[in-house]
């Protein structure tokens, strides 16, 4: 085999694993919006104040230490214990649980039947708060984010495929967490699409995000499922925040990727959970293989625009995405 | 005059019991307008109790404020005897009152048999976490479910769309697949919003015939809706006419058909 083919096979594999992680983003903002139609402007945010309340949770932070500390004149900051890994990823879902809680009791329900454009203002008001509330619960310094992921190229398959190619060929550099991030987006996409399928309560689910009104005359309380599905927003979020946070870091720049999963849902379109999938990968893929093929002959740097271009053309041509629902408007 | 305990068996052998909902001096308002103007009436238990009126007049209100869609400002709905608290609508869905809707409300995305299965989400015990670890218990809750569901696609004729997406489905067959879901909650009272509305004579000789059915079949007390006057005549034990809001004539079809008022409202009267 050709070095050529081999790169960009290389590239193509790199891009999948990336689109992987845009997939994971965007697959919250879905979420969401198929129930409630509402657009969460403060997915990103909550991946942020997710990966930032775990490392908290980890690192037994103080919350709020700061305040703490300036009202009483006190000097906390830790309280000296360290929590194990898993049992502060469940503590963190309990955290994001009354999140979600809290959302739909103190913002949403109010907001009930309002202009899609309002609730919007509301999710991008949301992620401000809760992007200050997060600073000033944990602090705002770039933070490190281990749970025990591997991390780095995988040797193996780089001596496993060194051979294809000439001496100029070094094997594939693939990152392990990019494979156990795969990993975990298969098995929370194919346990959300169980979830929606088999239980009573993702049943009901699928009822809210077709139809309010049949919902409640079916005995679904919209209340309870709006919670629900902000808690499930809320642990893909959690989820998203681990990957990228153990990649680089639990910082600012995380609440950030929400932009990133824009032109995924434009792809995918706004309703469909594989479309937000599919829609991830062709992004993650796209932008590596143009960088890699085009991106020399212009200067680089074509990762930045290239997804929010693609998206721009789905929007002339096809502006439901790749699955949405296909607008059809009846005279 | 029957006392509200009183049960009386009609012409064609139905057994009609007690009173099951009586709505008491009910009035609505919406801002300055009067869409129910005191009203009292009541439902039997086993019985088609029909309300009609011209348009305007008021009768899909009252469907709501049976279902708890609309708050009544003034009265009080009794069912089972007790004054009911005021509840949000799947509340009252839970309490066995099943609806259909004037303008179809299906879930479209779904398919005919998972939109019938929805009707027996109430009678799911098992919790989220139960679900998903103990799978035996659930999966012999869906069995269970799944029998009255086949059961009533059986009874209203729609085996063969059983796995077709309900946005496929042309409108009369949306009805019918609505009617399946409400019958499958087995409810106490089955409320039907204009179940014949916008359906050609072929269709709505069927769907007479499926509510009858239903009723004579599982002995479901119905409530229905309808400004045709000649369907409902046909099809229900007692009528309540309403005009603008205001009732003007309650009894059985024959004792309303001779009733001035009633004949004033449908035909028009020159007011002088």
């Amino acid at each position: 085999m050709s070095d050529q083919f081999l790169f960009t096979t290389e590239v193509f594999f790199n891009g999948l694993m990336a689109g992987v992680l845009y997939a994971l983003v965007a697959l919250g903002f879905v979420l969401i919006y198929k129930a409630s139609g509402i657009f969460n402007y403060a997915q990103g945010v909550m991946a942020l104040f997710a990966a930032m309340t775990l490392v908290g949770i980890m690192e037994g932070q103080v919350p709020f230490s700061h305040i703490i500390n300036a009202m009483f004149g006190t000097d906390v900051h830790h309280f000296g214990w360290h929590v194990p890994a898993l049992l502060a990823i469940l503590l963190t879902v309990g955290v994001m649980v009354i999140f979600a809680w809290l959302v739909q009791r103190v913002v949403m329900r109010h907001l009930v039947g309002q202009e899609p454009i309002i609730l919007f203002m509301a999710t991008i008001g949301l992620a401000y708060f809760l992007e200050g509330f997060s600073d000033l619960m944990w602090g705002s310094e770039i933070k490190k984010l281990d749970v025990g992921l591997p991390q780095g190229g995988s040797f193996w398959i780089e001596d496993m495929t060194a051979g294809l190619g000439s001496d100029n060929f070094y094997g594939f550099f693939i990152d392990r967490l990019d494979i156990v991030a795969t990993v975990i987006a298969v098995l929370l996409v194919a346990g959300l699409v169980l979830f929606a399928q088999y239980t009573k309560q993702g049943r009901a689910m699928r009822a809210v995000a077709d139809d309010h009104q049949a919902a409640l005359s079916v005995g679904i309380s919209l209340n309870f499922i709006w919670v629900l599905v902000w808690s499930v927003a809320g642990f893909v979020a959690l989820v998203a925040g681990i990957v990228w946070g153990t990649k680089s870091g639990v910082q600012f720049s995380l609440s950030l990727i929400a932009l990133k999963a824009l032109p995924v849902l434009m792809l995918g379109g706004f309703t469909s959970i594989p479309g937000a999938i599919v829609g991830g990968l062709i992004i993650g893929v796209g932008e590596k293989l143009f960088e890699f093929a085009i991106g020399p002959m212009v200067g680089g740097a074509t990762e930045n625009w290239f997804a929010y271009v693609l998206a721009l053309l789905f929007l002339v041509f096809r502006p439901q995405g790749l699955f949405g629902e296909k607008i059809i408007e009846r005279v | 005059m029957l006392d509200q305990s009183d049960s009386y068996v009609t012409e064609d052998g139905r057994t009609i019991g007690g009173v099951v909902m009586e709505m008491k001096n009910i009035t609505l308002r919406f801002g300055g307008v009067v869409a129910i103007k005191d009203i009292s009436f009541d439902i039997r238990e086993g019985e088609i109790r029909a309300i009609i009126g011209p348009n305007g007049a008021g009768k899909s209100s009252m469907l709501n404020v049976i279902s708890g869609f609309y708050v009544p400002q003034e009265g009080t709905v009794e069912f089972h005897g007790k004054p009911r608290p005021q509840m949000r609508p799947y509340e009252v869905a839970r309490q066995g009152i099943a609806r259909t809707f004037q303008n179809i409300a299906l879930f479209e995305g779904m398919t005919v048999l998972d939109n019938v299965m929805t009707g027996r989400l109430n009678y799911m015990k098992s919790g989220l976490l139960r679900q998903a670890f103990w799978k035996g218990q659930a999966e012999r809750e869906e069995t269970a479910n799944r029998e009255v569901v086949e059961k009533v696609i059986d009874f209203l004729e729609i085996q063969h769309i059983r796995k077709t997406p309900v946005a496929r489905l042309p409108y009369g067959l949306k009805k019918r697949v609505e009617l399946a879901r409400a019958l499958a909650a087995e409810p106490k009272l089955l409320l039907l919003d204009e179940p014949m509305a916008g359906m050609n004579v072929e269709e709505k000789e069927d769907m007479s015939r499926f509510i009858l059915d239903v009723n004579d079949e599982f002995g479901t007390t119905i409530a229905l809706i309808e400004h045709d006057m000649g369907v409902v005549m046909d099809l229900s034990d007692r009528v309540v006419v309403m005009d603008y809001g205001k009732k003007i004539g309650d009894g059985t079809p024959d004792e309303v058909r001779n009733n001035q008022d009633v004949i004033d409202a449908y035909l028009g009267v020159a007011h002088d």
